[in-house]
């Protein structure tokens, strides 16, 4: 398979032109951003093209390895991290106090797909160590971020996120792990699960970020604490002191991401493990909420990430690869397979998916740049709500529609598409996990339904329609065929956007009359949720399609023009289809009782 | 101690290069122009030098090449230089070895520098000559293709990389070193370095401030490229098949004799 070549004409694109990158380089803190694109964009891609790719197979057929409490990862993922790491890549977005470079997220979010498109495995380190970097800054008392901030960034130590126990995935109300104050700290006994690079090779300290139960902690999310949990404990002086009572005892056999350790974690196997208190006490989930929004959005930044890279595999595939003749040619000539209208197809559905999801990923960068920088309340608390409407869209949206577009791409290889050796393959493995861990689809689309739609009484998603409205208008401003058929196209899907909004507002004041159904509403959420996905896609495309069209003639600007066409004609149209299974379908997906699914089953003499 | 690193821009690397058959000069536009590969060996031995001895040690960038290739310059400083000059000038197109070297050799000698650290080779016109000629011309020795280079008090000294072997080579500063690919392995620019390499000052010198005392550029060309033909097509392998190993090692000696190869 070829190199990595990272789509930067595309991400300069949407910095400089789709988003508004002018008023995100006039915040405070990001007025010399706008010059530093170009080359970080540049350097990043040098260093997941020459450094990370080259690693990501290797890394799938070698896989990390448990022995005796220790991981090791595979040949090169050291190295390559301590060269992450020099780099000062992980400081990106952090702030300049604490070691970090303070650029905006829209550039970081251009870092993290190149990082995740050329080794998924490798950058859910980095991912992970964010979100526990992002914990203690936001939460922390300035000795824990003096403490752990600097060496987290500078990647001396790594950091983990330690949620998941056995019962309690899904409904974090359930974590058992329990934390007893003891002197200045707490003891903490209790087992995680699924923790991605708990235990490594890569170096001697590692920070974990861990969900516990204090004694006298109320039941469900109201009792849930935050704790700083180092696998060595610090003596006061802040140097590396003994190991801490935290142990893993194996890691799991995956579909996928084969390098990346999912850890089970032991707390307190030898009387308790040491922790230090984050924040208020009962306020962990609290917590955990606000960082784990940023790690949903580079999940779904992941989902597509891996949806390109194959597709870039697959064109360059099927430019080589000569089979068939051409189905509209006289004499029985094989052709490229890229000539043929199927294959184009299925390669026109991974570039146009993933240029509108790498847009609406950009989109909601710029609104979190604004939500935590803008000056003006009113602006910054405008841009949060758009965040919160867009991340469980951003995360499960592109997800979902990415691991069937790796499935895509990897059918342009025929045969060979299933054959480990060709490398597309593991992409397929890959993805999947994607729409899973940080929070199922079904959980976000709770998520979208039941805080971010019903509860906020869809005031965040009818100024975002009414924006929708003037993209449309400026589509139809244009005297252009082109334009006015990606309109007539975008204009349905948010009529239909609009329509399942209208019906779900409806069906819950009734349910609040006590004559609505509240499950055949939930019964919709992922269909709401995806009709969100493809139209506010489509609003990307379309915005695009307008830039374009007024640059008509340079090549970059007349493929995106055609890729918007292509959008509005073959994905838009799912949106009316999601609607109408919004508004229709939830009676029948309860309607089958528990045991009408396996009647068929039964022994035939019982029937 | 000012280190100055010599860096060429070529044509990538990977891409098709073209001659222009009128001007017997290769193609650089609308080929992505980069840094001499072979250079960032010589940046990363000078920046290991300039970590060991410390104090007030610089390093350089000096390139020879029109002002639109600063952006790329711009890297080499993002690796962690200090600052760069620029010799641009229109009147250097054409200029063979001899008057690059002397049009270098007279920007250098206002840059100012006590060692100075060259690449092998560049991957576009490919001499290797360009470091012997510049150390003439500056009237300072030359240690060519160190794979191993020391800087003690006054002197310079390192491995020259033979055929056979290598030879221990010591020169008194200041003085000229180009360095192989064995040397070192070159760092990627760090994201702190790619924002610092904004704020570096980059000068650029023209023709008009230097003492030159002879004509450069394609009127000071001592050489003129005559023709130019395309590489023999290499010839077609051949198979062999045998039904036996040792058939088929046999054919392969035989081969191997006719080619004068054993
Ligand atoms: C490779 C990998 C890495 C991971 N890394 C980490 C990590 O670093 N840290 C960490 O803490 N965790 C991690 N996890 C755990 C991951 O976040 C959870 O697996 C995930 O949140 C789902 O929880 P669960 O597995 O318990 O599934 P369950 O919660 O049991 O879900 C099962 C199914 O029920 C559905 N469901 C559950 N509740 C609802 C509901 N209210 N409404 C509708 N549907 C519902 C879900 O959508 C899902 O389809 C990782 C998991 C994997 C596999
Ligand atoms: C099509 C073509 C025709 C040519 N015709 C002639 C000709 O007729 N006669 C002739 O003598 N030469 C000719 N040249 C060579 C041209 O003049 C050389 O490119 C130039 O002199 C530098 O030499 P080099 O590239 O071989 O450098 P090398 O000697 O291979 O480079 C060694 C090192 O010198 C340094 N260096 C080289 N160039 C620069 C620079 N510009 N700025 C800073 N450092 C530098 C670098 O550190 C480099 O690693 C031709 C080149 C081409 C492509």
């Amino acid at each position: 398979m070829g190199a990595y070549q990272a789509p930067l004409r595309d991400m300069l694109f949407n910095i400089r032109e789709l988003v508004d990158f002018e008023s995100v380089v006039s915040l405070p803190g990001f007025e010399e951003a706008a010059e530093y694109l170009e080359p970080v964009l540049e350097q990043a891609a040098e260093f997941a093209a020459d450094v990370l790719d080259p690693l990501n197979h290797s890394g799938d057929r070698e896989g990390a390895h448990f022995d005796h409490g220790t991981v090791s990862t595979p040949k090169g993922f050291k190295a390559a991290f301590k060269q992450f790491a020099d780099g000062g890549w992980i400081g990106l977005p952090m702030p300049t106090e604490y070691g970090g470079q303070n650029l905006p997220q829209i550039i970081a979010t251009a870092a993290l797909e190149m990082w995740q498109a050329s080794n998924m495995a490798f950058s859910n380190g980095p991912l992970l160590n964010q979100g526990a970097i992002e914990a203690i800054l936001l939460c922390g008392t300035s000795e824990q971020k003096q403490r752990f901030i600097p060496r987290l960034i500078a990647g001396e130590w790594t950091g983990t996120m330690d949620l998941t126990e056995p019962q309690a995935g899904s409904d974090l109300a359930q974590v058992r792990t329990k934390a007893v104050p003891t002197g200045d700290h707490f003891l903490l006994t209790g087992q995680k699960i699924f923790i991605t690079y708990g235990e490594h090779d890569y170096v001697d300290n590692i920070v974990h970020l861990v969900l516990a139960r204090t004694p006298n902690a109320p039941e469900g999310v109201k009792g849930i604490s935050l704790f700083i949990v180092p696998k060595r404990t610090l003596n006061p002086d802040g140097s590396l002191g003994e190991l801490n009572d935290v142990r893993c005892a194996g890691i799991e056999h995956k579909l996928g991401i084969h390098a990346s350790p999912t850890c089970t974690m032991n707390y307190g196997e030898a009387g308790g493990a040491v922790g230090y208190l984050v924040g208020e006490e009962n306020e962990g989930l609290k917590y955990m909420f606000i960082m784990m929004n940023a790690a949903r959005f580079s999940v779904g930044v992941q989902g597509y990430s891996l949806a390109d890279r194959a597709f870039q595999a697959a064109l360059a595939y099927a430019r080589e690869r000569v089979q068939s003749k051409d189905v509209a040619a006289k004499e029985w000539t094989p052709v490229r397979i890229i000539e043929h209208p199927d294959v184009r197809r299925m390669l026109m559905d991974c570039k146009a998916h993933v240029e509108a999801m790498r847009s609406l990923a950009f989109y909601t960068a710029a609104q979190l740049d604004h939500a935590h920088h803008n000056p003006d309340p009113a602006a910054k608390a405008e841009a949060q709500s758009g965040v919160e409407l867009f991340t469980p869209i951003v995360k499960a949206w592109s997800t979902e529609i990415s691991t069937q577009l790796v499935s895509e791409a990897l059918q342009c290889f025929g045969g060979m598409g299933y054959i480990e050796e060709t490398g597309v393959a593991q992409y397929y493995r890959d993805v999947r996990i994607a729409q899973i861990y940080e929070g199922t689809t079904g959980i976000q689309a709770n998520d979208l339904l039941g805080r971010k739609f019903l509860r906020d009484q869809g005031k965040t998603a009818m100024r975002v329609m009414g924006e929708m409205q003037s993209t449309l208008a400026a589509l139809n401003a244009w005297e252009s065929d082109e334009l006015k058929a990606i309109g007539t196209e975008f204009a349905k899907a948010l009529r239909a956007l609009t329509d399942a909004s209208q019906w779900l507002g409806a069906e819950g004041l009734r349910v609040l009359a006590n004559s609505g159904n509240l499950k055949s509403m939930f019964a919709g959420a992922v269909p709401y949720l995806l009709l969100w996905g493809y139209t506010a896609g489509g609003w990307m495309m379309a915005k695009a399609a307008v830039i374009a069209a007024g640059k008509a003639g340079e090549p970059f600007y007349d493929a995106k023009l055609k890729t918007a066409r292509y959008y509005a004609a073959h994905a838009l149209p799912k949106a009316v289809a999601y609607a109408e299974e919004v508004m229709g379908g939830g009676q029948s997906t309860l309607a089958v009782s528990e045991d009408e699914f396996d009647l068929d089953r039964r022994a035939l003499a019982l029937v | 101690m000012k280190i100055v690193v010599t860096v060429k821009l070529v044509p990538d690397t990977n891409a098709d290069k073209r001659i222009d058959p009128a001007t017997k000069r290769l193609v650089r536009t609308g080929v992505e122009t980069v840094l001499n590969p072979f250079d960032e060996y010589a940046i990363e031995a000078a920046l290991q030098l300039k970590e060991k001895l410390g104090g007030d040690t610089t390093v350089t960038i000096f390139s020879m090449a029109p002002e639109t290739g600063k952006e790329i310059v711009r890297k080499a400083l993002a690796m962690g230089a200090d600052d760069a000059a620029m010799l641009s000038d229109a009147g250097l197109e054409g200029s063979d070895v001899w008057g690059t070297a002397y049009a270098m050799a007279q920007a250098l000698k206002k840059v100012g520098f006590d060692l100075i650290v060259c690449g092998t080779q560049s991957t576009d016109a490919i001499t290797g000559e360009l470091p012997g000629a510049l150390a003439e011309y500056l009237g300072v020795p030359g240690l060519t293709y160190l794979r191993k280079v020391d800087v003690d008090g006054t002197t310079v000294r390192g491995e020259r990389e033979t055929d056979n072997g290598y030879q221990k080579v010591v020169a008194e500063l200041p003085a000229l070193v180009s360095v192989t690919k064995s040397i070192n392995e070159p760092r990627y620019p760090s994201l702190k370095g790619i924002m610092g390499a904004k704020k570096k000052t980059i000068t650029t010198l023209s023709l008009a401030e230097l003492a030159l005392d002879r004509p450069v550029g394609s009127d000071g060309a001592k050489t003129e490229v005559l023709d130019l033909a395309a590489a023999p097509v290499r010839g077609k392998g051949r198979m062999v098949n045998a039904s036996d190993g040792a058939d088929g090692a046999r054919i392969i000696v035989e081969f191997l004799r006719e080619k004068k190869l054993l």
